[in-house]
């Protein structure tokens, strides 16, 4: 996907930062605490279990399930709302963390908690030549 | 002594609530915090503590206080969601026990329905879930909901029967904003907002301010209409949802515990519960949490009617955030009406005999928690 969007571009700060960049190279990022071996989302700088130690950023497998979700059918979102109905879900990935995403590439209807899902990546465009790319999810082969 | 067993809830009051485009939240306040002072026979100048947090006031302990030109001695304004006030009560206790003020009002307001008809909320939402169009806070709730289906079995059915509950107590509630009584059958014919909550599961988005005034028990000008707070505990399990350990466990299956323990009381003690409900899913999650029915069973308890006027668990008695009133954030309204049955002034949604009772206030999707036991005097703890 790509071309101008409406949608939202969130103003990075800080360790937001490589998050996205990753995603704009093609890899989803996670995390894991060295110190206690922890996968950790959302991204940190210290880790919420141990406290020790940093987590620092490892390649996710980009697989998961699906744990829960919700068709948005109301949505005054710029970019979303003319794009109704549209999946809002969290994917639990295999790594163990979860995250939250839109179920791309299928019909909303087609959609249920557990069913095996693949990362897939969004280019976002402003005229301005503001520019993101974020992790979004479609069913893994044969899912539907 | 503990810090609970020095106060007591003295007085309370509301604003005018549903649509008030004549008063400003800090106006609201002021109107309500003079009436509550009214109410527990003491006057504004006698308060020095103020408790207060709004999403429009980035200090709203100042922004009352000079509103109401008064000059406390004790500040706090924490904001922990919509059951921030619950809170604040707890730390009202602990600073009254502390000798640091002796009269606090806890106060709040909203002009949400006034200003754009929708939540107005100063709650930021995280760079990992602004891309993906999920409406706070309905879509959070619907993917709450949809978990809990998913691993009990709730029915969007039994979910509705949250909202038929809350429309039976608004109709005995002259105050309430929606009074007309629904069915199952509306609520699932209202339209779908976010998968699976309908219109009709979702909470009204109203105008309105209320007051609460805690004092120590030797500024208690009439004990007879005092309340007491038996037990009241803080704590949560995240702020944003991707940290949510389990979706369908709330902050509740903390405080729910922590609350009984202190009362040294039992759930089946409790004369009635007054439970955050900004959307149906809430209140179910809330009462397996707190501990009245086993995990995956309040949707049916709901459904049986049980929380209905004559059931054996009277819920929101006033219509709650579903049909009474809902400005934003409902915390301050739970403690309210749990003091009007204690003090038998609930008119028509009076319950017989009401001694003891349970307030419970979410913050954010379910985020964070704030529970309290109130009773009449003559109560005492175990």
């Amino acid at each position: 996907m790509s071309g101008t969007t409406t949608k939202p571009i969130p103003q990075l700060r800080g360790e937001e930062r490589p998050f996205f960049a990753a995603a704009a190279e093609g890899q989803l990022a996670i995390q894991r605490c060295p110190e206690c071996g922890q996968t950790v989302s959302f991204p940190r700088t210290v880790c919420p279990r141990c406290r020790r130690g940093s987590p620092v950023w490892i390649d996710a497998a980009g697989t998961g399930t699906l744990y829960s979700f919700s068709v948005v059918v109301r949505s005054a979102i710029p970019g979303y709302a003319d794009e109704v109905p549209y999946v809002v879900a969290l994917v639990e990935l295999d790594e163990g963390v979860r995250l939250m995403a839109n179920i791309v590439n299928v019909a909303p209807d087609d959609v249920r908690i557990g069913m095996p899902v693949r990362v897939t990546f969004e280019r976002r465009l402003r005229e301005s030549e503001e520019e993101i790319a974020v992790p979004q999810f479609e069913p893994a082969e044969g899912a539907v | 002594m503990n810090a609970l067993e020095q106060v007591a809830i003295v007085g309370v009051a509301e604003s005018e609530i549903g649509k008030v485009p004549h008063q400003t939240p800090a106006g609201m306040m002021a109107v309500a915090a003079r009436a509550a002072a009214v109410d527990a026979g003491l006057s504004l100048d006698d308060v020095d503590g103020v408790f207060a947090t709004t999403p429009y006031h980035g200090v709203t302990v100042t922004t009352v206080s000079e509103y109401l030109g008064i000059r406390p001695r004790y500040y706090d304004g924490t904001d922990f969601g919509g059951c921030s006030f619950i809170l604040h009560l707890r730390h009202a206790a602990a600073a009254i026990a502390a000798g640091l003020c002796d009269v606090a009002l806890i106060a709040y307001a909203s002009s949400q329905r006034s200003d754009r008809g929708r939540l107005v909320s100063s709650s930021e939402t995280s760079a990992y879930e602004l891309p993906y169009g999920a409406v706070y806070p309905i879509t959070h709730n619907a993917m709450i909901a949809a978990r809990h289906m998913h691993e009990y079995g709730t029915t969007s059915e039994q979910l509705a029967s949250v909202a038929v509950a809350a429309r039976s107590w608004a109709a005995r509630n002259p105050r309430a904003f929606a009074r007309e009584p629904i069915t199952v059958e509306d609520v699932l014919a209202s339209p779908m907002m976010s998968s699976p909550l309908h219109k009709l599961d979702c909470c009204l988005v109203t105008d309105g301010g209320a007051a609460l005034i805690v004092a120590r028990r030797d500024r208690v000008v009439d004990g007879r209409r005092a309340v007491h707070v038996l037990g009241a505990a803080e704590s949560f399990t995240h702020r944003n949802i991707v940290a949510m350990p389990d979706l369908t466990t709330s902050a509740a299956a903390v405080t729910g515990p922590a609350v009984f323990q202190q009362a040294g009381l039992r759930p089946d003690d409790m004369d009635f519960a007054q439970l955050y409900d900004a959307f149906t899913i809430g209140p179910i999650i809330e009462l397996e949490d707190l501990g009245f029915v086993p995990k995956g069973e309040a949707a049916a308890f709901f459904a049986e009617g049980r929380t209905q006027p004559g059931g054996d668990l009277p819920v929101n008695t006033n219509g709650g955030g579903l049909a009474y009133t809902h400005p934003g954030m409902l915390g301050l309204f739970l403690l309210a009406e749990a003091v009007r049955q204690l003090r038998g002034e609930s008119g028509e949604a009076q319950l017989p005999d009401a001694k003891v009772g349970l307030v419970h206030g979410i913050g954010g999707a379910l985020a964070s928690a704030a529970t309290a036991i109130l009773a009449v005097p003559e109560v005492r703890v175990a």
